[in-house]
């Protein structure tokens, strides 16, 4: 119903709000997305300032980290004069780089944001966030909560407002006060005429419901994120942004009643309307100029430094079968792990994918009373995978029972249980051990557990998803995989198919530790998934039909990686064939190799482990990381992530990339017309690209778009954290993870011809976006000349790197131990 | 024996002393330090505690050091260990000790790494003196460090604004709390006439034989006691400062306000109980309170949907049924109940991030759906006012703020006229008058000298007041801090047996961080143009060090226990008759008042969002 016919529409304001607010799922369903995705459409630095000037994020580095960054030469002078030089001209060099380096700027930010609402306090002298927000905040958490209070809202299977209403209604005294509130509540009042009471001028509107909201973004944004994805509480609770914003404005209604006994006149009519404009065009700014080519410099610095190494690469095609193959998740964690393999085994293959390996499906395990999407996050499978029956115990822990919160039974539990609480926190501070409360990889799929995986009857479905894959869809996944990865011959007799996953304690965000290409699980299910369907019989006959002929003797081998803990599972293993089984015997042998030594790498990083201490010590101090309640930083995740190469492992096979880059399989022989090419980075922009920008606005703007610290942080409804008990959600990366990144733009390196590398980019429209507007910087690398193209303003043009000379890296098992910050890139001659 | 306590003081003052010259950067010296001292403590307790039972576990009382002494007044520090001490003791040595390994690791790269541990250390020596207390002066002082470090821990994160806002309301209810302590301290002075310690307080017949002649003076005391107490341990009325308190790293938050700072109300009732335990009427109060709380705090638990205050609130209703515990002189169990409570307490808060994988696994594979279901004896009606109601926690905030802080602020804003030059000509005349009113006493009537203590007590309470409430200048607010005392001190004056000394002693310490704050004050003006205390200004972030210096003036004027006015304090107090029950509330009053108005322009100046916003800088919300 709308009772007005002015220009405020009130659904188009909603969706438009709601499409800036932060897009984080609840904390179980955690995934890397662009935190600033609102601004896509337009070009990076454009958005970046605009976000700034609106809603006051930091969205650079500040000018004084630039300049000392280029005082330590991480930033390099040519490299900058060069950028300087193709955007102000060489005559300006100089004025340039003096405002660069030495002109002092105001950094002080004044947002549009939040410019409305603060009149409350200057006209009425009213604190309206201090009287709203805390029994906002607290009715929202307590209606969505998953699973922490004891008492749930009385109320809960009518959707939010409706639930409301009736709690109001069959109450002695309920939340609201005021009569007029109270009112406006029953006869379910339009936004519109919230407004018309509160605000009073129409043009108005639109900046108070902005304000209002992006007071508190972190509610707003889970709330509209429930909305639209409601399957991400197990608990289902109903909910819209639009009932959200109708409650609030209540409140304050409320509030403002309480005060002044409805003799107040609405905010609108004590401003002048003239001076709020939020999406005006944002004017030019030098400021963003300086910055932005600092950025540019930044981050050409460092990609310079990888293409002149990548061109000099000298590439060694040897067409032997080798002893094993590997297919590793794209992930950048993987890239340093299959980096000591292939030192430990010369002539094993390793390919990068991401760790679904194609195979998009919800699973269900033993007793789950659920369904757990294994897939990435846009995709909707339609399959279910079920886990065969098999007696399972859940391991459960007292000190985290709700009773010990009542007051009867909390007075037993605290004599009891109390006393062997203290013993048990001695133990955990002084020998970490695994414990019902740890979120291990392995734990997602036992090693005994059996899949159905095949389907022999397509009626066969559980809640409209069909129970396995027939041997069809099977073969199409399969060919899928294979393909865009380029191994479609020369196979081993043991294919590895390793997913990844992660082990913490104490840690709110496990889900990001995950794969990300499995909506934050472990790949294992994935993995084992994959190695069924290459195995089988009928779909190899159907592959070879195909033009992918595996031989019967090579198999296919699920394992899952541990990332945390260094760790490899394999599934499976007697299933081996006997010839097999004693080669599988030797590559063990290469896997804990190739573990200790990627735990010794990455050990580098933590300021607590002494990197130079014996591998085995090393190795055991890692372990211990992931299981100690007191440990903020059980591994690194994603951050100093920089980069993604897509192309043969021939092209970076040698290349020493520090754990920065994601490296995703991709043969352009294979694939001649660019479509598998089009599939990939589809993927890779939305999930690399995704990843990169989430640590990126983390780190330059921790406070308003990452977590902050995570020290302080309180765990709500379990949906999100937030600080303290009254706070907002905080929605990003708490400072611990992004704290060693450098805020630089995924540099994405495609291996074909640059037509081809064009054609695979547009076939998206939602794919271009990314790249047109330089979300992520793409190259190609002509497979056969090793030019460099650089994709610049929708254009491919070639690119001449600053540094003529390769590095050259003789051991990098000695840089390990040097430093903790990172490492040039270079070509490794021992490789 | 007796002389060794001593030693478990001394010990964790040398070890935060030392951990303040610790360079910021070196993290491991200092947590090896903070660990160091902990432990070290908790073995000595251990070995001391094990000699102590085995030579038969008599209490231990030893007289420190006189500070002060007049002919009927004497300051002085006394210690007392018995069963209740070491089980205190031993509890807090093993609960800090296990949180500094902890947090050794846990706040590693943390801004404020050395801060953390400082607080930690001081908090704990103030614990201890607490605990170790044998009188209440010397009580007195470890539970105005508590108070301090607690608001420092609270405000960690100083450059939010809801660990600040939270800190200083936590401050402010300490202060209230603290109210109880003095009066308590005043009262026992006029029923034993002396400075009693508490291995006097079990003797059962000169308490007895005080309280037979006087026992009204008995059951204010008790009632101050359990105020204070109350206050402390977050019963009802206070409980909503305790959820409230979880800003900080999640390990001091679990260690204070889970187990140690929170359970020290419990503490007082039971080192005072041989004095309130023959007081029937007393024992019945103080077990209704504790059932209150216990069965409200119940509630609340059961509707938190954050897990820290589900805690903090679960915790809150077992310190109730200690309480319930005391009334019925149930010692020994609620001292086992204690240890319990803090232990659980602290593991809860500790693995309360772990919470979101366990509980989601546990919903992931056992999940039944609710239903809205009726009882025949719970109708909805009563259910979802209940469920509002809890929620809304019992409206405590909004009850505090009507009792406390409303009509503090209202009272303060008619005097919305002053501006600093008006205090002079307001301020000078006046207090002339006065003076001469106290030379020529003796040509004036009777009547008039009587009230005139409580008149100028009174200013001096409004002057505060207005202090608390000054939206502008930081000069004023404290001007008018520093003024009060003198109203004070003239106040006092008219009692006879007063000597200029005291007076010195009392106005001494004041009148140096005064003018050590006035300067500074000045200072930061110049530095920052703009000095309003209308909002949070958030300074340290560019004058970290100046605004420590600031702090300590802070403290000064406000009769922390750096400066001479702190005994001057005890002293004032001891002149104040019997009879003159305002004159003693008016002066506790505006000796709490001014301390919180003394932290708020601290608070305002230097914590909270920085007002320069060339940084990253958090939503006021977060």
């Amino acid at each position: 119903m709308k009772t007005h016919n002015g220009s405020f529409d009130e659904h188009a304001v909603l969706h438009h709000l709601a499409h800036f607010l932060p897009a984080q799922n609840p904390l179980k369903d955690f995934v890397h997305h662009n935190t600033l995705h609102a601004f896509q459409h337009k070009n990076f630095h454009k958005a970046l300032q605009e976000a700034t000037t609106i809603f006051g994020y930091k969205t650079y580095l500040s000018l004084e980290d630039f300049r000392q960054r280029y005082a330590n030469s991480e930033i390099n002078e040519k490299v900058l004069d060069k950028i300087l030089i193709e955007s102000k001209g060489q005559s300006n060099l100089d004025l340039w780089k003096e405002k660069l380096i030495h002109q002092n700027y105001d950094e002080s930010i004044n947002p549009r944001i939040g410019s409305l609402r603060s009149h409350w306090k200057k006209e009425y002298a009213i604190n309206l966030e201090k009287s709203t927000h805390s029994i906002l905040f607290r009715v929202l958490c307590s209606y969505l909560d998953q699973g922490i209070a004891m008492w749930n809202f009385p109320i809960h299977d009518q959707g939010f407002l409706a639930s409301i209403i009736t709690i109001e209604k069959n109450s002695i005294k309920g939340i609201f006060t005021s009569k007029r509130a109270k009112e406006l509540l029953n006869s379910n009042a339009s936004i519109t005429q919230l407004l018309e009471i509160i605000v009073g001028k129409e043009e108005l509107f639109e900046q108070y419901l902005f304000d209002q909201q992006f007071s508190h973004p972190g509610w707003s944004g889970m709330i509209a994120t429930i909305e639209s994805n409601p399957s991400s509480l197990l608990d289902a609770k109903a909910i819209t942004f639009e009932e959200l914003v109708k409650f609030e404005l209540l409140l304050e209604i409320d509030a403002l009643d309480k005060k002044f006994n409805s003799n107040w006149s609405p905010l609108g009519l004590k401003v002048r309307p003239e001076e709020f404009n939020l999406f005006e065009n944002v004017r030019y700014n030098e400021l963003f100029d300086v910055l932005s080519l600092w950025q540019q410099a930044f981050e050409w610095s460092f990609y310079d430094q990888v293409l002149s190494n990548v061109q000099h690469v000298k590439e060694n095609d040897s067409r032997e079968v080798p002893t094993f193959q590997g297919l590793f998740c794209m992930d950048d964690r993987e890239c340093s792990f299959r980096r000591h393999i292939e030192h430990f085994d010369n002539s094993a293959a390793t390919f990068g994918t991401p760790a679904f390996f194609n195979f998009e499906f919800y699973f269900q395990p033993v007793n789950g009373k659920f369904h757990t999407k294994l897939c990435p996050a846009p995709v909707t499978p339609k399959y279910l995978i079920k886990e065969e029956y098999r007696k399972k115990k859940q391991a459960t822990d007292l000190h985290y029972h709700k009773q010990s919160h009542s007051l009867f039974f909390g007075w037993i539990i605290s004599q009891t249980l109390g006393f062997s609480a203290a013993f048990k926190l001695f133990l955990n501070i002084f020998k970490p051990s695994m414990s019902p409360a740890t979120t291990a990889s392995f734990k997602h799929l036992h090693k005994k557990s059996k899949l159905i995986i095949e389907n022999f009857d397509i009626d066969k479905k559980e809640d409209n998803l069909q129970v396995g894959f027939s041997v069809v869809e099977m073969a199409d996944r399969v060919e899928g995989l294979l393909k865009s990865i380029g191994l479609v011959e020369n196979f081993s007799p043991i294919v590895y198919v390793v997913g990844h996953g992660a082990t913490s304690i104490n840690n709110t965000h496990y889900a990001g530790y995950d794969c990300g290409a499995c909506c934050g699980r472990p790949s294992s299910v994935n993995a084992k998934v994959a190695s069924f369907a290459a195995n089988h019989i009928k779909v190899r006959e159907l592959l070879k039909l195909r033009g992918i002929d595996i031989p019967t003797t090579t198999q296919f081998l699920p394992a899952l990686h541990d990332t945390t803990r260094d760790e490899i599972a394999f599934y499976d293993e007697d299933t081996l064939s006997d010839i097999n089984k004693a080669l599988h015997q030797q590559n063990v042998i290469t896997f804990a190799k190739a573990l200790e030594h990627n735990a010794k790498e990455r050990s580098r990083r933590f300021d607590t482990i002494e990197t130079n201490e014996s591998l085995e010590k090393v190795h055991e101090k890692v372990k211990k990381r992931s299981l100690s309640l007191f440990e903020p930083r059980p591994e690194l995740n994603h951050a100093t992530n920089a980069m993604c190469i897509v192309g043969r492992r021939n092209l970076s096979k040698q290349l020493f990339l520090d754990r920065r880059s994601f490296l995703n399989s991709f043969d352009y022989k294979v694939d001649p017309s660019g479509d598998y090419l089009a599939v990939i980075l589809g993927a890779i922009a939305p999930v690399g690209g995704g990843i990169n920008l989430e640590y990126y606005f983390s780190r330059v703007d921790n406070q308003k778009l990452g977590a902050g610290s995570k020290l302080p942080h309180n765990v709500m409804g379990l949906i999100g954290v937030a600080n303290g008990i009254d706070g907002d959600l905080r929605p990003g990366l708490p400072s611990q993870m992004i704290e060693v990144h450098d805020p630089v733009r995924l540099l994405v390196i495609a291996e074909h011809f640059p037509d081809k590398v064009k054609y695979a980019i547009s076939k998206n429209p939602a794919t271009y976006e990314w790249f047109k507007n330089d979300w992520v910087k793409l190259i190609a690398i002509h497979p056969e000349s090793k030019e460099i193209f650089v994709f610049n303003e929708e254009e491919f043009v070639v690119y001449k790197t600053v540094s003529k000379e390769a590095h050259y890296i003789k051991n990098e098992q000695e840089l390990f131990e040097k430093t903790k910050e990172n490492l040039p890139i270079g070509i490794l001659t021992n490789a | 024996m007796n002389d060794i306590l001593q030693y478990f003081l001394l010990l964790p003052l040398l070890g935060f002393v030392i951990s303040l010259l610790i360079p910021e950067a070196k993290e491991k010296t200092i947590s090896w330090t903070a660990f160091g001292t902990v432990f070290i403590q908790l073995i000595g307790l251990v070995i001391f505690i094990f000699i102590w039972i085995f030579q038969g576990g008599d209490d231990l009382n030893l007289k420190e050091i006189t500070f002060l002494k007049t002919a009927n007044y004497e300051f002085f520090i006394d210690f007392y260990f018995d069963k209740i001490s070491a089980v205190y003791l031993f509890v807090g040595a093993l609960l800090t000790s296990m949180i500094t390994t902890y947090s050794r690791y846990y706040l590693h790269r943390e801004k404020g790494y050395k801060r953390f541990f400082n607080t930690v250390l001081f908090f704990f020596f103030g614990y201890n003196l607490a605990i170790l207390s044998g009188n209440f002066e010397t009580l007195f002082i470890g539970w105005e460090i508590i108070g301090i470090s607690s608001f420092l821990l609270i405000a960690f994160y100083r450059e939010r604004y809801l660990p600040v806002k939270n800190a200083f309301k936590v401050f402010s209810i300490y202060r209230i709390g603290d109210v109880g302590l003095i009066l308590t301290m005043w009262a026992s002075h006029h029923l034993f006439h002396e400075n009693i310690t508490f291995m006097k307080l079990n003797n059962y017949e000169l308490v007895n034989e005080h309280l037979q002649s006087h026992s009204l003076i008995g059951v204010f005391i008790a009632l101050s006691l359990a105020c204070a107490a109350a206050a402390k341990s977050a019963q009802i009325p206070f409980s909503s400062w305790l959820p409230r308190a979880m800003e900080g790293p999640t390990p001091s938050s679990a260690i204070f306000y889970g187990s140690l700072s929170v359970h020290l109300g419990v503490f007082l009732m039971l080192r005072t109980y041989p004095f309130w335990e023959h007081q029937t009427s007393m024992r019945i109060a103080i077990g209704l309170m504790g059932l209150v709380t216990s069965v409200a705090a119940s509630l609340m638990a059961r509707v938190q949907s954050s897990v820290k205050s589900q805690v903090a609130y679960s915790s809150i209703s077992q310190i109730g049924i200690i309480f319930i515990e005391i009334a019925l002189g149930l010692e020994t169990l609620a001292l086992i109940h204690f240890a319990g409570n803090a232990f659980l307490r602290t593991y809860q808060l500790l693995v309360s991030p772990s919470v979101v994988s366990y509980l989601i696994r546990d919903q992931f594979y056992n999940f039944q759906p609710k239903e809205n279901k009726t009882t025949f004896f719970f109708p909805k009606k009563i259910e979802n006012t209940l469920y509002i109601l809890a929620l809304k926690e019992f409206n405590l905030e909004s009850f505090q703020n009507l009792i406390l802080w409303k009509p503090l602020k209202t009272i303060g804003k008619t005097l919305d006229f002053l501006n600093i030059n008006r205090v002079y000509y307001f301020f000078v005349p006046l207090y002339v008058l006065g003076f001469l009113a106290y030379k020529f006493k003796l040509n004036l009537p009777v009547q008039l000298i009587s009230i005139l203590p409580e008149l100028f007590a009174f200013i001096g309470l409004v002057f505060v007041f207005k202090s608390f409430s000054e939206r502008k200048s930081p000069f004023l607010a404290w001007i008018l801090i520093v003024l009060n005392h003198f109203w004070i001190a003239l106040a006092i004056v008219f009692n006879e047996k007063v000597s200029v000394s005291e007076i010195l002693v009392y106005l001494a310490g004041i009148v140096i961080a005064g003018i050590i704050g006035y300067v500074a004050l000045l200072k930061l003006k110049k530095m920052e143009m703009r000095i309003l205390i209308n909002q949070y200004l958030g300074h340290i972030y560019e004058h970290p060090s100046f605004a420590f210096f600031f702090l300590l003036a802070t403290l000064g004027i406000t009769g922390f226990p750096i400066t001479t006015t702190f005994i001057g304090e005890d002293l004032i107090f001891s002149h104040i008759g019997s009879n003159q029950v305002f004159l003693a509330f008016f002066v506790s009053s505006s000796f709490i008042v001014s301390g919180i108005a003394g932290i708020r322009i601290y608070a305002r100046l230097f914590l909270g969002p920085h007002v320069k916003t060339y940084h990253e800088l958090p939503y006021k919300s977060s």
